[in-house]
């Protein structure tokens, strides 16, 4: 059992992670600000029920979530599917110029990669339909396992990997969009 | 891509190798380290000797990196000192500050 005097000093480092989450999932900061506030202050009183050696960072990510589920989501109600099936794989790696000629070191795919924008970036991954962000929130920023992801968002493990495969084509299509706009993708590749 | 599916087992244990369509479908487990050890392996030969699966890991890994990279924000001050503040009040108000 954790005790409450030594919650700050393991769980105050974790603020970082949990606000850029939390700026993903309510998508402005002043939610965002509460949202962290609010996980903070839940995961102190229930500090004493947490096991020490286990995850902390996995938990604390339960409550943020948690919470986000209960005080947002009720707010507005948004269509949650979006049709990704027609989004073939590898879809931003095809529309960068990947595959047209191979050769050794970083590719120019690759560096095309890094003209995408800190807002570009941030902006595709708020345009995914909540539970995919969710999902790629929790396993492509903050490195969770699938099992992890399944226990934060309290989903069976299939459910993760199929929000994860939908989430992340959504992703690569919003990118493909944003890089189209400033010429750094060509839309229609082939 | 190539389409050497079938590795060169040569030893009693016939060493798996997949191919490329086998890499790209199993593309992102292979990056999450969600893969048995067996398949894992098996992706890796094929990696060995297929540079076009190796150029499309190598973007799928880049492209994570950059997401994580770029979906950082920094905390505002206030809210630090927020958080420690009403974490401070609490402890005092449910009396554990007296140890």
């Amino acid at each position: 059992m954790a005790d409450q005097a030594d919650f700050a000093a393991q769980a105050m480092d974790y603020m970082p992670s949990l606000y850029s989450a939390a700026m993903r999932m309510t998508r402005n900061p002043s939610d965002a600000e509460d949202l962290v506030q609010e996980t903070y202050l839940k995961a102190y009183r229930a500090f004493g029920g947490f096991q020490q050696g286990t995850n902390l960072k996995a938990w604390l990510y339960k409550i943020l979530t948690n919470t986000f589920i209960n005080t947002y989501r009720a707010r507005k109600r948004r269509p949650e599917e979006s049709d990704v099936e027609d989004i073939e794989d590898l879809y931003l790696y095809h529309r960068l110029g990947g595959g047209a000629a191979t050769g050794l070191g970083r590719s120019a795919e690759e560096e095309a990669l890094d003209r995408f924008t800190d807002d570009e970036v941030k902006a595709a991954i708020e345009s995914l339909p909540e539970s995919f962000r969710m999902a790629v929130l929790l396993a492509d920023v903050e490195g969770f396992s699938y099992k992890e992801i399944a226990e934060i968002m309290e989903v069976p493990i299939g459910t993760v990997m199929s929000r994860l495969h939908r989430g992340r084509r959504s992703l690569q299509r919003a990118l493909a969009e944003y890089g189209a706009e400033r010429g750094l993708v060509d839309v229609h590749p082939g | 891509m190539s389409d050497d599916a079938v590795g060169a087992g040569d030893g009693g244990e016939e060493p798996e190798v997949a191919d490329c369509e086998e890499t790209v479908h199993r593309l992102y487990h292979f990056l999450d380290g969600e893969l048995t050890e067996d398949r894992r392996r098996a992706i890796r030969a094929h990696l060995d000797d297929c540079g076009p699966c190796v150029d499309v890991v190598g973007f799928e890994a880049e492209l994570r990196r950059v997401v994580a990279d770029r979906c950082r924000d920094r905390v505002p001050d206030q809210l630090r000192e927020r958080v420690a503040r009403l974490i401070d009040h609490e402890r005092v108000v449910s009396g554990g500050a007296s140890d």
